[in-house]
């Protein structure tokens, strides 16, 4: 669709998205974390990857959100491993001081 | 892999472990607790976002593990019955700590036109989760972005996204319905999909 502005491409998509079958970006939304952890019935993923070939809005915005989670996963596994918190050895002593009295406790 | 995944831990290793614990073998316990706590303290930390509370949480998770070793049922492995007590017990205390109102997570939200048409800035370049991650301090950046998000979505995002619980679990955790924890999750996610966007397309937070 080249050549034509942004308005009437969207204009075009709003007729488009009506028609059997097709959702509009709206209703897609709604869908988006069903997509994601792939737990749609087969009639409904192939709306939304009918809606996915013909909208780059909706393709963008999905891969971004892709990359965000495992932005956010892989940040924190990494923090975890390259930058360990440092365990105080009073955590270590208070734990293991509560275990004995909990140990004697139910002894008796 | 799961986050709390232990590739050193092995099956027969944690029954191992396991059974020394409950036949209470001498300086088990202390080995026991010095090989968890490092993990259990980050798990508490991304829920909590406070360390000394992050350290209650540890203590408190310790205290209910050695309470209720006896009637560990092995149906999932040590270190996951475990992780679910630690995020329990850092739960317990953001109920505690977390204030009624929050910021509006609304202005993060997507936009639509009047034909329900998606509004989405252009996208030139989108930049690989590896790349960004090549960048010094990409993942304390992200971490902080994420910690900027309101509450009670941060939290599901982070039982979500980050230590791998299912919508059900998140939901009985946090006392609320699966419907709510879908809805607050996709906002959540829609939310630090927007605050990351200068960091996947390449430019400057």
């Amino acid at each position: 669709m080249m050549g034509l502005s942004k308005r009437t491409i969207n204009r075009i998509h709003g007729i488009l998205f009506k028609l059997p079958m097709m959702i509009t970006c709206r209703s897609f939304e709604d869908f988006i974390l069903a997509y994601l952890d792939d737990k749609l019935p087969p009639r409904q993923k192939f709306v939304l990857d009918t809606h996915l070939e013909l909208c780059p809005e909706c393709r963008d915005y999905l891969r971004a959100c892709r990359i965000s989670i495992e932005l956010a996963k892989t940040s924190a596994r990494e923090a975890e491993v390259y930058f360990p918190i440092e365990v105080p050895e009073k955590l270590i002593q208070a734990v293991l001081e509560a275990q004995k009295v909990q140990a004697t406790s139910n002894r008796n | 892999m799961t986050i709390c995944d232990d590739p050193d831990l092995s099956a027969t290793k944690q029954e191992r472990e396991l059974a020394s614990l409950q036949n209470k073998e001498h300086g088990r316990t202390e080995q026991f607790v010095r090989h968890h706590a490092g993990w259990m303290l980050a798990v508490a930390n991304r829920v909590l976002r406070d360390r000394s509370h992050a350290e209650d949480a540890v203590q408190n998770a310790f205290a209910a593990v050695f309470k209720n070793l006896d009637s560990f049922n092995q149906k999932s492995s040590l270190k996951t019955w475990m992780h679910r007590i630690v995020v329990n017990e850092a739960l317990m205390l953001l109920r505690k700590q977390s204030s009624t109102c929050e910021d509006s997570i609304d202005p993060f939200q997507s936009i639509f036109d009047e034909n329900g048409c998606r509004i989405e800035e252009d996208w030139t370049t989108f930049r690989t989760p590896e790349t960004i991650l090549q960048q010094a301090q990409s993942s304390a950046q992200v971490i902080e972005l994420i910690g900027r998000l309101p509450e009670s979505y941060r939290v599901i995002l982070v039982l979500r996204d980050i230590e791998e619980l299912s919508t059900t679990e998140v939901a009985d955790m946090l006392e609320t319905s699966e419907a709510n924890v879908r809805v607050k999750l996709h906002r959540a996610r829609s939310a630090l999909k927007k605050l990351l966007e200068p960091l996947i397309r390449g430019g400057a937070l």
